[in-house]
């Protein structure tokens, strides 16, 4: 499998989709685009499977090299593990998505259409990047388009909400930047290479200062405590796509990048920050559980909850087991999938309502039966409901957590466990109210989704089955990853 | 013969049946749907019987002893070696007893819901959520994990959520179909946290294991358990006590117990299953499951258990006596029950024979409360499908217009009340003699509770059957409901009748040995007195129309009014969920959010806006100032190279 192909598909499609001629063929080739990646990143994931199964061992596999800078040490360096390929298979899920429920979009459709290929390209390239200036790159890539998704096909207060989430985002790529500088010069090796760096040696003191930093700025993206306010205004100001874009693809850079990056290149630094990181993630589960629980706005609510569940993904990373790394990188495709799904309902209501006011709203299953549905379903994932994916990947999150047996942990997980009632009483109050109770007027005769809006709902609800009912492929392949950080991790400290 | 994949069918059949249904039961299904899914329950029920049967009779015992028998395994989640998620069938007493129960109840549901929801327009999706509750029930009472257990807890949680809101237009359904979720959601987080403290311990998740490993004095597992201590207690205890709480929770035992009675906003057959025969007693299988290391390792859990049942059983007794809504005279019946097999599991011992008889009890007590309490659930389905009210007021003088139903229910009443010779008396004198054995004062509470029972009872059937004279207006013509409906109510009459003479202790033991049970005439003389004296109350007060009642309840008032309005506990949680919870932590974290979070990065954006507006100044492009710039900063420099750095 050559990951080449990864990146030349939606490039292809980027530019045949400023080739064409008018916006019926923007969608079709969009689509299409979209469902090659899909199918070729599926592909991936079984060539991958086929790679460990017949003994395939290395660290990364299909990796490929090219010199770019030779005196600076920059190459272009591609190659994937369970972690990426994880990544990226939710990705192409959330692009198809993505495009399909944009179908309806008459602004400006081909640039709208471009800026979502260009986005996933990015995050695309991202995920198959071992080389830390090709990822930044790819890294950046994926925060321009957003800023115009927001700035010119978003509602309400658009222009700040942009310019917010652009600016907070590139603070974050700032801190991200100098971390990398910081690691680049003082590691006993030059390289961006992270191969090579993760054999370097970096002292302890040095990863003590570029860890946070790096952490932090990768955190942005993840809705780190208290980088987090990004995350409300973004969502709501964003067109459907975009939001799903941004909560399923882009929040789970900071994800991958915080522990790719951060955790796996300075062990020592994330030892040293553990208990910071995981009082940063439990106060986000928590407190982004309450701060839900009073919001009146289905994107709001949705937003918010993302800051919780988030929280769960660098809990994960903060406990630093295998087990809780496992599951920090189940929940970055759960919720991605989750919550994709999550504003492509609440972008389906408004549609139809336009309304987003949960008050304002009732009893929607009557007259959209699929759409009502759908709410429920992706409401009782929110919560942790078995057979759903976030039941699968918090619980793996508990029982790594669990793991460490001093107090500060302890404290933590079971926090953590109560924020789940929380997040009970916010997803049933907003459900209850919207899908359920006596039915309004004005919307007894609105119409059910139509088949762009059911097939792009399938897609997801399909991939959150795919990990609920059967988590084994998921572990099985995540956890040999994790268990090489794992390894990182507990290599004896280096000596000056 | 033995077979795994018989009695994978078991549960397998009512998820095929959701499935269907669920996807194409509006479309294609709609009329039929309800027999689809009844054949496949009766499928279900077949394979079941098959299976207790082969179970009971043919392979289950090695040595004269059953065994806890593991015929399918498969491994679903690996956390780290040893400790894994696995998804199996267990195969022991009281598995093979629940198999039963659950099947058969659901059956009878199944069938009597064909007449009682015909012409709903959500036929099919009730059809559905059925399955989807009868797959989970039965793959709980199968689970061979605690963690397995777990995801089908949560699951029969989500069925009960989606039935008892099946009316979902209805506020009063929404309401009380979250309250269920929510409250029983917060048992459950005890429930995992305790599944955490255990599996840390015992590092593993198999019930085998688990159970082996805690229960063993010489295992590191259990030292290491036993040792550790928060707070005075051990982790062990801490560990089950969180579990306890989780199935607290479920079989709605005091202070958990408020969403059970507002979840008969649920269609009444739904209450049956649900709410009386099967979710709620899961409570119960799940103390009964880990009943080894419960009374082993930890006998002040088990305490807790026997005192948290106790209080449940008469708490609600006493307000069982004062509702009129007839199905939350039977919700808090059931709690009460369901106490009443929660302190039988509580004052059992582990040990050879007598000792471990409240365990025994407890399951003989759960299988014959299924049968008289599903009757009495139906029973009253088919009243209120006659009167069209929920309220006692409008009943009374039954018995002409509903023959089968006067009788079935007068046969459930007389099983719960303990009147020999039927199934109740034998299930709760067994209670009643284990506790007497082990704990007098939980013997006490449960004498005055059957008391209760009995004339609480007996107010629903002289209020429901006799009292004022029913005139019908017109819904005479649709008599009692058809055969679908009173089928049912035949077969569990049979049941609440007969199920009494099985000899339990045969076949359901704590240690799979054989427990013979033995009959004492003078102790059965108290209970079956106090029974007889709360039936004859209850004549006297109803039986006929008159002002007895109204003046007893005023001479009691502040009592009767404190059970009336449920003591209160309702108002108590309001307050904490909405003064305590909501304004002072939600408000205030959503406010902080807003004001000084996302204040703070506003003040830093508007800083640098401001900044750069008053420096944007000394960029103006003209020469002489810059000039200026360079002359004044050529001095500063001088003045501080010639004073400060010398």
């Amino acid at each position: 499998m050559n990951l080449l192909l990864l990146l030349a598909i939606p490039l292809l499609t980027a530019l045949l989709v400023l080739a064409a001629r008018n916006a019926s063929q923007v969608r079709w080739i969009s689509l299409l685009g979209a469902a090659v990646q899909l199918a070729s990143t599926l592909g991936l994931y079984l060539a991958f499977r086929h790679e460990r199964a017949v003994g395939n061992a290395a660290q990364f596999l299909f990796e490929q090299q090219y010199n770019m800078f030779s005196s600076l040490k920059i190459g272009f360096h591609l190659g994937v593990d369970g972690i990426s390929v994880a990544m990226i298979l939710l990705t192409a899920f959330v692009v198809v998505a993505g495009v399909l429920v944009s179908w309806n979009v008459e602004k400006m459709t081909k640039e709208f259409y471009f800026l979502l290929i260009l986005l996933s390209l990015g995050a695309y390239g991202f995920f198959i990047s071992l080389d830390l200036f090709i990822l930044f790159f790819f890294l950046e890539i994926a925060v321009i388009p957003k800023y115009l998704l927001i700035g010119i096909w978003g509602s309400g207060k658009k222009e700040y909400s942009a310019n917010k989430l652009a600016l907070m985002l590139m603070g974050g790529s700032a801190l991200v930047l100098v971390g990398l500088l910081g690691v680049y010069f003082s590691a006993s090796v030059k390289s961006f290479d992270l191969v090579i760096l993760s054999k370097g040696i970096v002292s302890p003191e040095v990863q003590n200062i570029c860890f946070p930093l790096l952490f932090a700025g990768f955190g942005v993206f993840t809705a780190l405590f208290p980088f987090h306010t990004w995350v409300p205004d973004g969502h709501s100001s964003a067109p459907t796509a975009g939001s799903m874009f941004l909560a399923g693809i882009s929040m789970k850079l900071g994800g991958y990048g915080c522990l790719r990056v951060a955790t796996y290149l300075l062990p020592q630094g994330a030892q040293h920050y553990a208990n910071v990181v995981i009082a940063l993630s439990v106060i986000a589960i928590v407190y982004g559980a309450f701060a839900t629980m009073m919001q009146k706005d289905l994107k709001y609510i949705n937003a918010y909850s993302s800051v919780s569940h988030c929280g769960f993904v660098l809990l994960g990373i903060g406990m630093l087991t295998k087990t809780s790394m496992t599951g920090a990188v189940m929940q970055m495709v759960s919720h991605g999938l989750m919550t994709a799904l999550f504003f492509a309902v609440i972008g389906m209501i408004y549609d139809r309502t336009h309304t987003r006011q949960v008050s304002e709203m009732g009893g929607l299953l009557k007259t959209m039966p699929f759409i009502g549905s759908v709410l429920f379903i992706v409401g009782l994932c929110s919560l942790g409901l078995p057979g759903l994916s976030g039941f699968v990947a918090e619980m793996t999150v508990f029982m790594g957590s669990w793991e460490n047996p001093d107090r500060f942990s302890r404290i933590a997980t079971i926090l953590s466990c109560l924020s789940i009632v929380v997040t009970a009483v916010y997803i049933l109050r907003a459900v209850g109210k919207v899908a359920m109770g006596p039915i309004r007027a004005d919307f007894a005769a609105l119409p059910d989704a139509s088949w762009n809006e059911k097939l792009a709902a399938i897609v997801l609800v399909v991939g959150i089955l795919a990990i609920g009912t059967a988590p084994f492929w998921l572990n099985d392949l995540v956890n040999p990853a994790t268990e090489i950080i794992k390894q990182k991790l507990m290599m004896p400290v280096p000596l000056d | 013969m033995l077979n795994a994949t018989y009695i994978a069918l078991i549960p397998l059949l009512p998820l095929a049946g959701f499935v269907m249904l669920g996807l194409f039961g509006r479309k294609y299904f709609r009329n039929t749907s309800g027999v689809i899914a009844t054949v496949l329950l009766l499928a279900s029920t077949l394979l079941a019987l098959y299976t207790a049967y082969g179970y009971f009779f043919e392979y289950g015992k090695a040595g004269g002893v059953y065994q806890k028998l593991v015929p399918l395994k498969y491994t679903w989640l690996e956390f780290s070696k040893g400790v894994s998620i696995d998804m199996g069938i267990i195969l022991d007493p009281i598995s093979a007893m629940m198999l039963v129960v659950v099947t058969f109840v659901s059956l009878m549901v199944h069938i009597y819901s064909l007449a009682y929801m015909k012409g709903e327009e959500r036929f099919p999706t009730y059809y559905a959520f059925l399955g989807l509750f009868t797959f989970s029930m039965l793959g709980l009472v199968l689970s061979s994990n605690i963690f397995q257990i777990y995801i089908f807890w949560e699951l029969v949680g989500v069925s009960s959520f989606l039935l008892i809101g099946y009316y979902y237009d209805k506020p009063s359904a929404v309401a009380a179909c979250k309250k269920a979720f929510i409250v029983t959601r917060f048992a459950d987080v005890g429930f995992l946290i305790g599944i955490l403290v255990l599996s840390y311990y015992s590092n593993t998740l198999d019930f085998n294991t688990l159970i082996a490993n805690l229960t063993s004095p010489e295992s590191n597992a259990y030292k290491s358990a036993a040792a550790a201590s928060f707070l005075g207690v051990s982790a062990l205890t801490w560990g089950l006590v969180l579990v306890f709480i989780g199935g607290a929770g479920k079989s709605a035992m005091f202070p958990l117990h408020i969403w059970l009675p507002d979840a008969m906003e649920g269609p009444t057959p739904v209450s049956a299953l649900i709410h009386a025969a099967t979710m709620v007693v899961a409570g119960v299988f799940l103390v009964a499951r880990l009943f080894p290391v419960f009374a082993i390792s930890s006998p002040n859990a088990l305490n807790l258990v026997a005192y948290v049942g106790a209080a449940s059983a008469l708490f609600a007794a006493v307000i069982a006596c004062t509702q009129t809504d007839i199905k939350r005279v039977l919700a808090y019946s059931t709690m009460s029950q369901i106490g009443y097999m929660m302190f039988a599991l509580g004052v059992a011992h582990w040990g050879a024979g007598e000792k471990m008889l409240g365990y025994t009890a407890s399951m003989f007590h759960l299988f014959t409360h299924a049968m008289f309490k599903a009757l009495l659930f139906l029973g009253a389905g088919a009243v209120i499908h006659f009167v069209h009210s929920n309220e006692m007021k409008d009943m009374g003088g039954l018995r002409k217009f509903m023959p089968i139903t006067h009788i079935s229910f007068l046969v459930a009443c007389l099983a719960i009340a303990g009147v020999p010779p039927f199934a109740g008396f034998f299930s709760k004198e067994e209670i009643l003699l284990a506790a007497y054995h082990s704990n007098t004062t939980v013997y006490w509470i449960a004498l005055i509770t059957s008391g209760l029972t009995a004339f609480y009872m007996f107010r629903l059937y002289f209020s429901i059957f006799w009292n004022k004279e029913h005139h019908p207006h017109g819904e005479a013509h649709h008599g009692e409901g058809g055969f679908a409906m009173m089928m049912p109510l035949v077969l569990l009459a049979v049941g609440a009748a007969g199920a009494g003479f099985i000899p339990f202790g045969h076949y359901v033991t704590a240690d799979g040995t054989r427990l013979e049970s033995e009959f004492h005439l003078q102790f059965s003389i108290l209970p079956v007195a106090l029974g007889l004296a709360g039936i004859v109350l209850a004549m006297w007060l109803y039986k006929k129309q008159n002002e007895r009642p109204d003046k007893i309840a005023t001479s009691l008032s502040g009592l009767y009014k404190a059970a009336y309005r449920k003591f209160y506990i309702d108002e108590i949680y309001l307050f904490i969920t909405q003064k305590i919870i909501f304004n002072l932590v939600g408000r205030p974290a959503a406010w902080f959010d807003k004001n000084v979070v996302d204040g703070l990065v506003n003040l830093t954006g508007n800083t640098t806006q401001l900044v750069s507006e008053k420096i944007k100044g000394i960029q103006s492009g003209k020469v002489q100032q810059y000039a200026i710039y360079f002359l004044v900063s050529i001095v500063g420099l001088a003045l501080l190279f010639i004073y400060i750095w010398k």
